[in-house]
Formats: structure tokens, sequence, C-alpha cells
């Protein structure tokens, strides 16, 4: 016996024995009264009333029996339950597949969006950014807009409304001593970034403000999870050396688990003063650089002051702070831009998060897919509910006559539902695990990079629990209401067949039914939206040729050659390169398309006294590129290395987008255009030599706009560092692995790193991949959830028109007739379902807009297939049960009667 | 139909007025539930008659407000029964249930009486 039987048996008996004495008295009370005992026992009794009631209101009154009644409903709904392990089971499953895939997806919204940072209080954490950065100029090092370094000092030294502001930028460094990139996420920090954040270390010491001063000497701060991984988190790490971007770095010390630096989504192995930079990128001169813009700049907002203040504050010091900043060549149309810049204060208490933009609206998308499939999912147990309350109605009705109130019996069913509801949500606890982890590993697939954070806290826990508790509300309380709300005597009357209250609850299943085929419509309409999406983005033309492609990238920093022989080496090594066995074409290029990297400046052409101005994308590339790449040279010629010299008038290919908007179509050849000045460069003019056919330049989703290509012999500050396209006949390992001899016979101190242009185009798609693949999984899942609960319920229809049908026939209807009149049943749920499905799903499809490649939200083609395919599908699963009527044997379904 | 005419003179207990009966009649010493019915129908001349339903939900509910206590005694005929007795928070608790009845009566007689009321 359980400790709450123990106690509650013995008050139950006493109260039977007070009950039995009341009874007694009375009864002798009658008789000394005279009446006869027989006469006197049954008005006793008539007197007393209903026992059960009164033993049930009194036993409520001991206050605490609700743990006791909550246990023996528990204990009687197990018992239940186990006797039907067919729709335990059913029920189960399909609520741990809900409930899993919808905390799955919380769990990486709550990751990436709704959590917090996990550093020093982040609800005053803010951003110092841009009001507006049109009109910045210059070198642009991260996707998240950013500031330079003089404005950062100059930030520092004038603002008052930050206790403590720091910088930051993200870097990626390369930890190999030579040969091929060993790359690592990396940090700039100012000194007082980690004291800021209240950042411990766990080895060693935290860089500071004094390791942040003009000409310090590399210092490295490792984080938890890189010094567990490259170090085995060995103590002895702090003092040894680190070769970053081949220079080396003493390690000082490593952070706290669980600080992976402001970007949500990525973490970093290593972090540096940004006083450090000249040293490590060997005297690029960032530091001084008005043009280059690299750093995050946030802070707490001082105690007492407030968002608004601090931006009042910043917006007073902008014009002073912009004029002292504003660089040397700054290019003149974008001065009065820059001397208007105005700095801002903006929430950053959940840090900056690349994912977050990228995938945000895509996973609440999913999540609210998810939530429609619970829902099915929910309208299937709720049928199934109903269908066992008609074969419970018996039991139901007896206990109601024996004086159960009709509250209890509701709450008894109410149990058993929370209970699968309690056990389904578990379960799917459970799954959410692995379903995340699948979720982050599909984009992870993309990036390596991609780093979340997937603890479970109070949101995600608090979120399963409520789907639990609203599982439970959504398929146990309409079929509970409805099975205790018949009369007992009613459905006992009804003897074998509880026909009474057949007909209302057949009209909500019906509903529930139709209601799934709406909702299953709608997903299956977003489902085939993304897949055609992803098909047209697959199949998209990119006007280039990227199998058997190669991306080497060639670091040739540590030879320090003089500027002027640069072009040399170069175009030695891609002789090499060239020469190698299956090698078909070799190039060099200054931007991969598709690598998200871009570069472009206003053009334009003065002709009979117009002037005709276009933004236009540049591309550095050497002899051969378009041959390797296999695009058309439509007119004109390819860079020539001879004749396309430093000092020869500059050059420069254009795509066909380039002739089109400069030039209305005519030949571009011969044709000069202007390109306006930089910050590195004057105003230029250049000649154009070929034209090309348009080709995706930033992404595979772009529409092509304005391309030109400048030859890298004309480029006047060549870097050491070179990317060489090559496209080879011999698998991308045999490849790299040839590139990879070549460069160590030149010389050991040459790195490289290497990409395969098909995975890098691929990576591009991820997105879509996604939503095609979870969209269709989803779509699919709610689709056969549908078709059971249509089934189920024609199914139930026919069993209880036995009879009906069996007269029927009996009277001379044909079995089409009998077939005609199911399948009437079941188109007319059918077709109420599509008609607010078409609705729903238009209207849900604007929210996937933003999400689509090649095709409206509101497709009329994909969404006659789904009608249709939703529609086909829906007559198999009602045919068969229709099928099933026509078997009927008329004198069998009368005798049943 | 004498049967339905008695019951027609019979009163509704008003709601929490079976507390205040109860613990009256305990004060004239310790009884059992069949013992309390017969005591406050006896009383009110038959007018009152407590539903068993409604008495023993409200003995239980007064013991655990430790308001009256219980204790198995021996009948004279040798049944157990479980006696009520009122405690000293049962007596305080009476003492002002009573005060409050006294001026519901006296607000009840006022309105119906128009003492209270001028006449317009």
């Amino acid at each position: 016996m359980k400790w709450w039987n123990a106690g509650s048996s013995k008050k139950d008996d006493e109260l039977n024995e007070e009950l039995r004495a009341h009874l007694t008295m009375a009864v002798r009370e009658r008789i000394e009264r005279g009446q006869s005992p027989a006469e006197a026992e049954s008005a006793a009794r008539r007197e007393l009333g209903n026992v059960a009631t009164i033993k049930e209101v009194t036993r409520e009154m001991w206050g605490w029996t609700w743990i006791e009644q909550v246990m023996q409903d528990l204990r009687y709904a197990v018992r239940l339950l186990r006797r039907h392990p067919g729709f335990t089971t059913i029920a189960v499953l399909s609520l741990a597949l809900g409930v899993g895939a919808n905390t799955a997806l919380f769990q990486v919204i709550n990751a990436v969006r709704l959590r917090s940072l996990p550093v020093a209080s982040p609800d005053t954490l803010a951003e110092i950014r841009l009001v507006d950065p049109d009109g910045a100029r210059g070198y642009f090092n991260s996707w998240h807009p950013s500031l330079t370094n003089p404005i950062w000092e100059q930030i520092r030294e004038r603002q008052q409304a930050f206790g403590d502001l720091f910088a930051w930028g993200a870097n990626q460094f390369n930890l190999a001593q030579s040969g091929e990139a060993k790359p690592a996420p990396g940090l700039w920090v100012s000194g007082g970034f980690f004291s800021a954040l209240g950042v411990r270390p766990v080895v060693g010491r935290l860089l500071t403000d004094a390791d942040d001063q003009r000409g310090c000497p590399a210092r490295a701060v490792l984080s938890y999870p890189f010094w567990q991984r490259a170090y085995g988190g060995e103590r002895s790490v702090v003092g040894r050396t680190l070769t970053i971007d081949s220079k080396p770095a003493e390690i000082i010390g490593v952070t706290q688990a669980g600080f992976f630096g402001l970007e949500v989504g990525r973490s970093f192995d290593v972090a540096l003063p940004i006083c450090a930079e000249p040293i490590v990128s060997g005297g690029s001169g960032r530091l001084e650089s008005g043009t280059t813009w690299w750093l995050s700049i946030m802070g707490h907002v001082r105690a007492g002051s407030s968002l608004p203040q601090a931006t009042a504050q910043l917006g007073a010091i902008s014009p002073a702070l912009f004029h002292s900043t504003l660089p040397a060549k700054y290019p003149a149309v974008s001065v009065p831009k820059y001397l208007n810049f105005k700095l801002a204060a903006f929430p950053a208490g959940s840090g900056i998060s690349w994912v977050r933009e990228e995938y945000e609206s895509s996973l609440w998308l999913l999540q609210g897919t998810a939530v429609v499939v619970l829902l099915i999912a929910c309208a299937n147990l709720a049928n199934l509910l109903l269908a066992r309350a008609s074969a419970r109605q018996r039991e139901i009705a007896v206990r109601l006559g024996l004086g159960a109130s009709r509250r209890r019996v509701i709450r008894q069913l109410l149990t058993e539902s929370l209970l699968l509801a309690g056990v389904g949500a578990a379960f799917g606890a459970l799954l959410a695990g692995t379903l995340s982890t699948a979720l982050v590993g599909f984009l992870k697939a993309a990036d390596q990079s991609v780093i979340l954070d997937l603890g479970t806290d109070w949101r995600v826990l608090g979120f399963t629990v409520a789907l639990a508790v609203l599982t439970c509300v959504l398929f146990g309380l309409a079929p509970a209401i409805k099975a205790t709300g018949i009369g007992a005597s009613a459905v006992l009357k009804a003897a074998g067949r509880g026909m009474t209250a057949d007909r209302d609850r057949a009209g909500l299943r019906r509903a529930l039914v139709a209601g799934q085929v709406a909702l299953s419509l709608v997903l299956l309409f977003g489902a085939l939206l993304f897949a055609r999406s992803l098909y047209n983005l697959l199949t998209v033309d990119p006007g280039f040729r990227d199998e058997g492609v190669v991306v080497a990238a060639i670091d040739m920093r540590q030879l320090d050659l003089p500027v002027e022989r640069r072009h040399g080496a170069i175009q030695d090594l891609l002789d090499r390169l060239r020469a190698l066995p299956g090698v078909q074409a070799a190039a060099t290029v200054g931007i991969v398309p598709i690598s998200g990297d871009a570069w472009g400046n206003d053009v334009w052409i003065d002709s009979a006294g117009s002037r005709r101005t276009t933004n236009s994308l540049f591309n550095r590339v050497s002899l051969g590129y378009f041959e390797t790449l296999d695009i058309p040279i439509l007119a004109g010629r390819d860079f020539d290395a001879a004749i396309d010299t430093p000092s020869s008038i500059k050059v420069a290919i254009v795509n066909e987008a380039f002739a089109r908007e400069l030039l209305s179509g005519s030949s571009p050849i011969d044709a000069r255009f202007t390109r306006e000045s930089t910050p590195s460069e004057p105003e230029t003019v250049f000649q154009i030599v070929g034209l090309v056919k348009d080709a995706k330049y930033l992404s595979l989703r772009e529409t092509i706009g304005p391309t030109a290509f400048f030859p890298t012999t004309q480029d006047v500050r060549p870097g050491s560092f070179a990317r060489v396209v090559l496209r080879s006949s011999l698998p991308a390992e045999a490849t790299t692995a040839a590139i990879s001899r070549t460069l160590a016979d030149l010389s050991p101190r040459i790195g490289v790193s290497y990409d395969v242009l098909t995975t890098q185009i691929g990576v591009t798609v991820v997105r879509e991949r996604l939503m095609a693949t979870l969209s269709g999984f989803f779509g699919g899942l709610a689709a056969i959830l549908t078709l059971v609960g249509l089934y189920g319920v024609i199914a139930y229809s026919v069993a209880r028109r036995t009879s009906e049908i069996g007269v029927r026939l009996a009277l001379g209807a044909s079995r089409a007739n009998v077939l005609s009149l199911i399948l009437r049943e079941a188109g007319l749920l059918v077709f109420i379902g599509i008609v607010i499905g078409v609705v729903l799903a238009i209207l849900a499809a604007r929210q996937t807009a933003s999400l689509l490649f090649g095709l409206e939200p509101a497709d009329p083609l994909t969404l006659s297939v789904t009608v249709l395919a939703l529609a086909a599908v829906a007559l198999v699963a009602s045919y068969v049960p229709a099928r099933a009527a026509t078997r009927i044997e008329p004198v069998v379904a009368l005798r049943v009667e | 139909m004498p049967r339905a005419a008695r019951y027609q003179n019979r009163i509704e207990l008003l709601q929490g007025t079976l507390d205040l009966l109860v613990l009256q009649t305990l004060r004239w010493g310790p009884q059992h539930g069949y013992g309390i019915a017969q005591a406050i129908r006896a009383n009110s001349s038959d007018v009152l008659q407590v539903d068993t339903g409604s008495l023993y939900p409200a003995l239980h509910r007064l013991e655990r407000q430790k308001w009256i206590a219980a204790a198995w005694k021996q009948s004279e005929n040798n049944q157990r029964t479980r006696v009520y007795r009122l405690t000293a928070a049962g007596r305080r608790q009476l003492a002002s249930e009573r005060s409050r009845w006294a001026q519901l009566v006296d607000a009840m007689g006022g309105i119906l009486n128009g003492r209270n009321r001028s006449e317009a």
C-alpha cells in the first residue's frame, strides 16, 4: 500500500462507520416510533440520500484528498492505457514527434534569438553604431556594420555615457607555421574587453588596458574550448608561444568556459589586443586607417543613464568627432556624408549574430509549421478519444449513475489525457536534444564555425510543459466534455448501441477532419513552394561552370617579395600550376564568384555632353580566367600580360549588363568609362577591350548587374597573396595534393588553403535546403496524420451505418449507390477542408515571400498541384472504408440489430 | 398531501447558516451527527431539516478548521459513534457568528419593516 492510501483508507473506513451509525440510529428511532423494520429501513435510507455523493463531498472537506484523487485517477489511467497498447503507442508516438520537433526548433530559436549573452549585465550592454552608414567608404571587414580604429579612439576619448567601453573585431587567423593553412576564428579586442564583460581567466590572466598600448607585442588569450581541443587543457600553456599568421604570440591565459565572444553562433579560438594588429598583419596599418571598417564598439550604459540619453550624448559629440577623424584622401563626394555621420547606442544584450540574421525568419516559420503539425496530431488524438468515448459510453454512464459528479468524471478523463500528454512530452523532450543537434548540424554542414549553446533553460522547459498542457487540453477536453454530457439513463436505456450522442460527436469529428485537411493543405503547399524554390536555385544558370574548379588561396607574405617582383612570382607560379597533370586552365582572381565578397564603385561614361552613371561590381583577374570558369568572351579579347602592362592604358573587360546599362547595348569595345575616386586611388579612366557573357557575382539569387574585370598585371599595388582558380579533370584531392607539392618545392614558407567551388556555392543554398527538407518532412507528416484521421472517421461512419446500409441494400440500392453515398460524405469533408485550406495557404504564403526564389508566394500552379494531390490521396483514404461498405451483407447487417 | 405541505413549510438554509446551527447545537454538549440533525429539527419545530449530504461535509469542514473536535464513543447500544464537541476556538467563532447573525437579522428587519427608511 502506498503512503497516500494508508491514511485515506483508515479515514474512509471511519466515514463509512460514521454514516452506518447514522443510518442505524435513524432506523432504530423510526422503529421505536412504531414503523415496521422494513419501512423504517427504506425511509431512513431515502432520508440519508446518496451515500456515495455524501462521501465524496465529505472527503473533499479533508482538503488534501485531491492528491489522493489525482493518484487514484493516475493509477486508473495507467491501467487503462496499458490495456490499449495500440492506442497508447500511437498517441505517445505522435505527441513525442510533435513536441520533439517543436521543442528542438524552440531550443535553436532560444539559442540564437531569445537568450541573453552569458556575460556580466547583458541588459545594459549597448553597441555604438552609425545611424546611417551610407557614405562609409573603404574596406569592410565584417558582415556586421562596424567602425574604424581612429573613430574608436575618438569615441573612447570623448564619450561620457558609458561606464566601460570596449572595441572588438572578428578575424580569421592562420595558426599554421607554413604550408597548408590552419584557419582559426579569432578576435581583436581592446584592453577593456574582458573586464567589461566580467570574463574571468581559468588559467593565467586576461588582456587588460596595459596590454593594449600602441606598439604592444602580440599576447594571446585562448578560449576554453580551443584550450581543451588544442592543448588538452594543460595548465602549463601559459607562457608558451603560438604562431599567428606566421608571427609568434605569447599565450597569457585562457577564458572561462562558456564564453564565446559577442557573436551568437560563432566562437573564437584566440583573442589578440588591437594594438598588435601591425605586428601580426605585417604593417597593413589598420590602426591608422580611417577607411578600414573592422571594429564593433560596445559598453555598459552608465548606471542612472538610459539608452536614449546615451544616444543623445553620442549625437552631441558626433560632429566634432567625425571632423577630427576625416581621412585625408576620402572621396570628395562622400566627405559631406562622412562629416554628417551620427553615432547612436543600440541594445546589444543578445550580441550580434550572422546565424540569427540568416536563419531567424526561417526558424520562426518552421516553428509555426511544427505547431501546425502538433495541432493536426492533437486533432487525430481527439478523434481517437471521441471514438473511444463511444466505446466507453456505458462505463461513463454507469459511473455518473452511481453518483460520480460530472466534474469528477471529466477530471478522470482529463487525467488520462494529461498522462498521455506528459509521457508524450517527456519522450519529445528527449527527442528534442537529438533533433536540435541535427538541426545545428544541418547549418554546420554549410559553415563549420556555427557553434550554438543549445542548453536547456527555463524558457525551453516552460515551452515544453506549456506544449504538453496545451496538447492535453486540445485533444482531451472536448472529448471529455462530450463524453459526460449525456444523460446517464439515456445511454443505459439505449442498450448495446449508444446512438444518442453519436450525431453530435460525429459532427465534431467531421469538423476536426476538415480542419486537418485545411491545415495539411497549408503545410503541403509551403513544402512544395520551398522544394520548387530550391530546385530553381539549384538549376539556375550562374553563367559559369563550377564543376571541376578548385580555388587555392596562396599566401606568399613570408617570402617578403618586393612589390616589383610580385607580378613575376605569381606569373611563374601560374605557369607551374598550368603544367600540372589534369589541369586544363588556371588563373588568378581577386574575388571568387558567390563567395560573398564584393568590390564595386560608381562608374560613368560621358558621351555627347550627357553622363550615364551606374554602380558596377569589379573583379581583378589574370589571362585565362574566363576560360577557367567557362565564361564565353563575346567580343574583343582576353587580357594579355604583354599588352596590358602597368604603364599602358588601363583596360577592362565588361559583362553584357554593363554594356546594356551604360552603352545601351551598342558595342562596348574601345569605349572608355571612368571609375570614381576611392580612398586608395584617384578617378581612373578605363578602355574596354572585351565583352563577356553575364555571370553571377554575389549570389545565385541575384539578377546580374554591371561588372567590370581588370587585369592583374595592371594592379599598381600587387599583394603577396594570390587566389588561383584551376579547372582540372582530376578529382579535387589529387589536384590540391599536386598544388601543395608544387608550392612546397618552391618554398616551404608559402601557405595555402583550398576550396572546391561547387562546395562553396552549395553552401549558399543551405537555407533553401533546410526549408525544403524540413517543410517537406512536416508537410508529409501532416498529410499522413490527416489521411489516418480521415480514414478513421469514414471507417467509423461506415461501421455506425452498417444496419442502415444493410436496409438500403435490401431495398434494392446498388453497390455503386452505397459507394457514392460514402464517398460523398468523405468528399464533402475534404472539399470544405480544401476550400478553407486554400484561403489559409494564400494568407500564410505571404510570410514566405522573402525566402522564395524564382516563384511567387501564391504560385497558382503549385497551389493546384497541392490541391489535386491532397484530393487524390484523400480519395484513396476514403475509398478503402467505402469499399468495405459495399461488401456489407444485408442479412448479416440486419441480424445484428 | 400532508408530505408536500410539510416540505413547503421547510426553509432552505442560508449559505453559512448550517455552521452556526451546528456550533450552537454543540454548545449544549458533545453530540454525534444524527443527534445534531435531530436537535436542529426538534429545536426549530420541524421547520429546519438538515440534509445529511450537507451535514457531514459541514462537520468535517468545521473539524478541519479546528472549531469542533471529534472522538469515537461507545453508545449504550454498544455501537461506536463519532461524537463532536465544541473547541475553545469554536466557542469564539460561535460568538462572532452569532453577532453577525444578529446584525443580519437587524438589517433584514430594518428593510422589511421600513424602520430606518424615511417615507418619501
